[in-house]
């Protein structure tokens, strides 16, 4: 061996790793240039007012986003009402009784269901709610967003329940307990935190969809607790803020900005430490 | 085992609503055609090759916006993808044991940021960084290129092209993470044993091992890439032409639905919205489909 050559690759050998740790350092910068930067800027934007307000015209300071946040809650909780409970059966199903081929394309299925673009979901929901409806409403934001939300916790569940051993349901069965009490006392049970737990990311995930709702929930400048009004969320109104031309109104769109990023990230972050679960890719 | 009634129940509701998921994707294909028919029946397949978008005159063409959305995906990729292998070959051979979980949620992180917010930042911060310093330097040294040649207007093919590159990162990188992990250490020993270095065992042990774990994971990014809206939307600059230059405005199927849908007041107008919706569900269907196969078999196999 020449030593040339070995110095060649030692040399190769040092840049391509010094490229790799380059890249996660970049990663990691990304990151908190993102993130520092929002809560820089948005952090100014915010007082109590900004909770308990609602928004003011272009040149008024003051006002807040208490209609957006009001809505997006309600946005969501409509989504959660319909994708969750339908999440988790279809992922007990998968766990607990899919075996054959059915399964494996109904699994197969909730992972390319998972990778549609957002917007399509929003245009579905256009398509059976609000044309039928006449109008657009909160209640359609909901669909679209449940539509997203509901092959993520399918597949959360179904990865959490097969991690319930199977010594537990077969100590279970051998006690005599009946087959549909084991899958809901014993396995959702034993797997209930991490259900808990990839539901709430789902939430946070599905919390942060703006194109979706831009033809469905739409927008509303009051506060609207109806589900078939128009309503007003926190990202739809970042989008409208954001390209404005008032500044104040930008600024607006950074405070809301910070909200929707710390809820993000402390759901996140909080659901990490606790438990091993994934963020559904 | 009997079958006592609660089992039947609770298995025949498990069914019913495991079988919501595949009427949900029959549902949108059949919303989605039906939609288009109108605009189909107009325009046929010329819908795909012409380029004028005119809402006034009622002439609609998809070209540009598919343009758009192939060509910013391609820049993403392209700046995405060596960033991705990257940050998978630290997570998963060189990062020390106590850095990987840190490491790991962050790069998680940045998958979980909602997307109007890297839009908002593109737009306030990344948009007017690439107007004032990148584009005018670039434009310096390598405006003889036609893809770097016109005015520096800051929103373009290349601002939406780098901020879906940021977005697919944490994508490509965590599953390519979790590939490179399913290599047996036995392999990577005998190379080692053979006196490789570390690279060279990444290289030519790691890689072929993972490939087309790798390709899937790759357009799992491109098909994330494709349907992205709010972000590209923020700062493509939202102009229907087709340009050479990196620097022009250009449009995506995805930003054009999300500026227009609310506006198409004809039925004509309205069809051909959703006859692109149709166009860019098939095609990210497509990259998802093949990518879930191709990781699917790549994680089983082991």
């Amino acid at each position: 061996m020449s030593s040339l050559s070995y110095l060649r690759r030692r040399a190769i050998n040092g840049l391509m790793l010094v490229l790799s740790y380059g890249s996660a350092l970049l990663g990691v910068a990304m990151l908190l240039l993102i993130l520092l930067y929002t809560v820089g800027r948005g952090a100014a934007a915010i007082n109590w007012d900004f909770f308990v307000r609602l928004p003011r015209p272009p040149g008024e300071t003051g006002g807040g986003i208490a209609n957006a946040i009001v809505g997006s809650f309600i946005v969501v909780g409509v989504a959660s009402a319909m994708a969750i409970p339908v999440g988790i059966m279809a992922g007990i199903y998968l766990s607990e009784f899919g075996r054959g081929r059915f399964a494996s394309v109904v699994r197969y299925f909730a992972d390319v269901l998972n990778g549609i673009p957002s917007i399509v979901a929003g245009i579905v929901a256009y398509a059976i709610v609000v044309l039928p409806m006449h109008g657009f409403s909160a209640f359609s934001g909901g669909v679209a967003l449940a539509i997203l939300m509901l092959p993520i916790i399918t597949r959360t569940s179904e990865e959490l329940l097969k991690t319930v051993p199977g010594t537990i349901r077969e100590a279970a069965l051998a006690l005599g307990i009946p087959q549909w009490k084991v899958t809901i006392f014993v396995v959702l049970r034993t797997a209930l935190t991490g259900i808990i737990t990839g539901v709430m990311l789902a939430v946070a995930r599905v919390g942060g969809e703006t194109a979706p709702l831009l033809f469905t929930a739409f927008n509303n400048s009051f506060l609207s607790l109806r589900l078939d009004q128009p309503i007003s969320t926190m990202t739809v109104l970042i989008y409208n803020y954001a390209s404005s031309p008032y500044r104040d109104w930008n600024e607006i769109a950074w405070g809301a900005a910070f909200v929707l990023i710390a809820i993000v990230l402390i759901v996140n972050v909080v659901s990490k430490l606790f438990t091993k679960t994934k963020y559904a890719l | 085992m009997k079958l006592v009634t609660g089992d039947r129940a609770i298995r025949f509701i498990a069914t019913i609503f495991a079988s919501v998921i595949l009427a949900l994707i029959v549902l949108i294909v059949y919303e989605l055609l039906k939609g288009s028919v109108p605009s189909i029946h107009k325009f046929g397949l010329k819908f795909l090759v012409t380029s004028t978008w005119d809402p006034v005159s009622e002439h609609f063409g998809a070209l540009p916006f598919v343009f758009g959305t192939i060509v910013s995906s391609v820049i993403a990729l392209v700046i995405a993808l060596p960033v991705s292998i990257g940050i998978a070959v630290f997570l998963s051979e060189l990062a020390p044991r106590p850095v990987r979980p840190a490491v790991s949620l962050m790069v998680e992180l940045l998958a979980a940021i909602p997307s109007i917010i890297y839009g908002l930042w593109g737009l306030f911060v990344m948009v007017p960084f690439l107007q004032m310093y990148v584009e005018p330097a670039l434009g310096r040294y390598f405006g003889f290129l036609p893809l770097f040649s016109g005015a520096p207007i800051g929103v373009g093919m290349l601002a939406g092209g780098i901020i879906l590159s940021i977005m697919i990162i944490p994508t490509i990188a965590a599953v390519s993470r979790d590939i490179f992990n399913t290599v047996p250490m036995l392999y990577k020993e005998a190379g080692f044993a053979l006196g490789m270095t570390r690279w060279e065992v990444i290289e030519k042990i790691v890689f072929p091992h993972a490939r087309s774990g790798l390709i899937g994971a790759v357009m799992l990014g491109f098909g994330r890439a494709l349907g992205e809206t709010m972000a590209v939307t923020m700062v493509i600059g939202n102009a229907p032409t087709i340009a050479a230059s990196l620097f022009a405005p250009s449009y995506t199927i995805a930003s054009v639905l999300a500026n227009e849908f609310t506006e198409a007041t004809t039925k004509l107008y309205l069809s051909s919205l959703i006859e692109l919706a149709l166009i860019l569900f098939v095609i990210s269907m497509l990259f998802n489909a093949v990518a879930r196969l191709l990781v699917i078999r790549e994680r089983t196999a082991k």
